[in-house]
């Protein structure tokens, strides 16, 4: 009686194991003599030092914008995915700058890595036969998903910040929920691979590696299905691929990071969008939105411009010459950009609570603040208590002794110490205490 | 029949797989609840079949086409064409002119350009100056 096919994994399994493969199916069609789970291990070992910092840094981000208040929520409903947002700190005023500036600068740097991993793993992808059991059909499902999200956290993370947005959903919700899927599937990546990692740095330890020349370079030996069974003659070594990829990696290090830590690195930081010199002059430092790109014009900002404080017993009418008559205090304070880049000034102006005082709010849980601007997503913002009742938190006026330029958000812009830039809004026409209790 | 014979692995590589991947789907169904969310999974299974479908097969034939010339040579090719290269991969919008960059900034984006061709030409060119170097040692 022929056996029925159907239904029966084992008679399938060998039946697929005995029809010889198409070309990248089968293990002779990869010849490189390097693939293996050494270099796999070392690369992974890489990311594995890395991508949390990634990970976390990105998590905190989402943290940093309060998305419980107002209307800062601009992903939808997260479900539980939120669960471990905190009240965001103001100190120390660079915390925002230090931990966006890592999740930037090093997701940069570890797309060379992350690519030359994919590589060393590529045979993977056309093992044959394609699914041996229930345990590596789900294993391929989640490396499907890894691969997958780590392409996509990748490439839609760093067009955002180089503000280039080809697709048409938002960026906020799906780098979010995309930074999930990556989370579920590195983790499981990391315990399911950790064992086999360690034993194969134990066997071939670093440093004797790095001691071989492209002479000594020969395949590694085993069972694994990266090895190839037919390898050609190395054309470089292991150590040489190694010193390329940490080079890449350091190098796009080298072209980005000086957008987030600033001073002399901001002229090596070529490639980067915020790594420009834009003079010496007290407004001459980064911009990410224009006045004109968001059509703001000289007349609304004008002699007219009025700033209204709601919410406490005395509502407010202010104009710019009411404030500047107010105290005025001065902070060195970092506007630090979701986009990875950062820029620390001197700006002076009123502080957000005296205003509260001023206008007769004791107590309030939430400072909303709306911008002169049309559109954008970022046109209002609302800081927690937190954030408005720091003493450095100001509604600025002036930068580095000069007044706001235009493009810096004149007549009024929001400085608060950790903020994240975007909620640092520009052109205030309304200040709003909600939840007061006089 | 034992689990491990029937699933293919141990009862912790079953029940690790099954949360992450319950936690994955979570996550695609709170995209799937929002808006453009076919355009989410298109960019998300694009971007597998972009690198693995397409670049992969077309930079391992690059290589390839490399290897035909001399052993000696290629990797003063390789090395120098990588690096320019993952500098490209990362900052393309900006040094072929895509997005909002000039309208957002005001600046012109054009320097981005002449910068990383002057890279990728200093690169070249070290890399040249090193094979003169190694050919007259011998």
């Amino acid at each position: 009686m022929a056996p029925s096919l159907i239904g029966d994994r084992h008679v399938t399994v060998r039946l697929l194991s005995q029809t010889p493969p198409p070309p990248p199916f089968r293990r002779e069609s990869w010849r490189s003599p390097l693939r293996g789970p050494w270099l796999a291990s070392v690369l992974g070992a890489a990311l594995l030092a890395g991508i949390p910092i990634v990970l976390v840094t990105g998590l905190l981000s989402y943290a940093a914008y309060e998305p419980a208040l107002g209307r800062n929520n601009l992903i939808g409903d997260p479900g539980f995915l939120d669960f471990y947002v905190f009240s965001w700190p103001t100190n120390p005023s660079w915390l925002y700058a230090l931990t966006q500036g890592l999740h930037v600068t090093v997701g940069i740097a570890l797309v060379p890595i992350v690519l030359v991993k994919l590589w060393s793993a590529m045979p993977r992808l056309f093992e044959w036969p394609p699914l041996r059991s229930p345990a590596h059909a789900l294993e391929r499902i989640s490396l499907a998903l890894l691969v997958g999200s780590t392409l996509f956290q990748f490439a839609t993370g760093i067009l955002n910040a180089q503000l280039y947005y080809p697709w048409k959903f938002s960026f906020l919700a799906a780098h979010f929920y995309g930074g999930w899927v990556f989370i579920a599937a590195f983790v499981l990546h990391a315990v399911l691979k950790l064992p086999a990692m360690r034993r194969s740095l134990r066997e071939r330890p670093l440093l004797d590696e790095l001691r071989r020349g492209l002479d000594e370079t020969v395949p590694e030996s085993g069972d694994s299905a990266l090895i190839p069974a037919a390898p050609s003659a190395p054309t470089i070594s292991r150590r040489g691929v190694l010193a390329l990829t940490g080079g890449a990696s350091l190098g796009l290090l080298a072209l980005t990071a000086g957008q987030s830590v600033g001073g002399p690195l901001r002229e090596i930081a070529l490639l980067a969008p915020h790594g420009r010199d834009l003079g010496s002059g007290p407004n001459d430092f980064q911009v990410n939105k224009t006045a004109a790109s968001l059509g703001i014009t000289p007349a609304q900002t004008g002699a007219a411009w009025r700033l209204r404080v709601d919410g406490g017993q005395r509502p407010l009418e202010l104009s710019r010459a009411d404030l500047l008559a107010l105290t005025q205090h001065a902070y060195e304070l970092p506007i630090a950009c979701v986009e990875g880049w950062s820029t620390t000034q001197s700006w002076s102006g009123v502080r957000l609570r005296d205003l509260a005082a001023l206008a007769g709010v004791e107590a309030f849980d939430e400072l909303y603040v709306e911008s002169l601007q049309r559109g954008g997503s970022f046109r209002r913002a609302s800081l927690s208590t937190r954030q408005a009742g720091d003493r450095r938190s100001l509604l600025a006026l002036r930068v580095n002794g000069a007044d706001l330029s235009p493009d810096h958000g004149f007549p009024a812009r929001i400085v608060v110490p950790a903020l994240p830039g975007v909620h640092c809004t520009k052109w205030v026409a309304l200040l709003e205490f909600r939840g007061t209790r006089a | 029949m034992s689990l491990r014979r029937a699933y293919g692995a141990g009862p912790l590589h079953l029940l690790s797989t099954l949360a992450a991947l319950a936690l994955a789907a979570y996550a695609f169904s709170r995209v799937l609840a929002g808006a453009q969310a076919a355009n989410v999974v298109l960019w998300f299974a694009g971007a597998v079949v972009v690198h693995d479908l397409i670049a992969f097969p077309l930079y391992t034939a690059l290589n390839r086409l490399a290897l035909g010339r001399s052993i000696r040579a290629v990797n003063h090719v390789r090395v120098p064409a990588l690096l320019s290269g993952f500098a490209f991969i990362v900052f393309f919008p900006l040094i072929v002119g895509l997005g909002r960059y000039e309208r957002a900034t005001t600046l012109s984006q054009d320097v981005y350009l002449a910068r990383w061709l002057l890279l990728t030409g200093a690169l070249f060119a070290a890399s040249g100056v090193l094979y003169a170097l190694r050919a007259r040692r011998g």
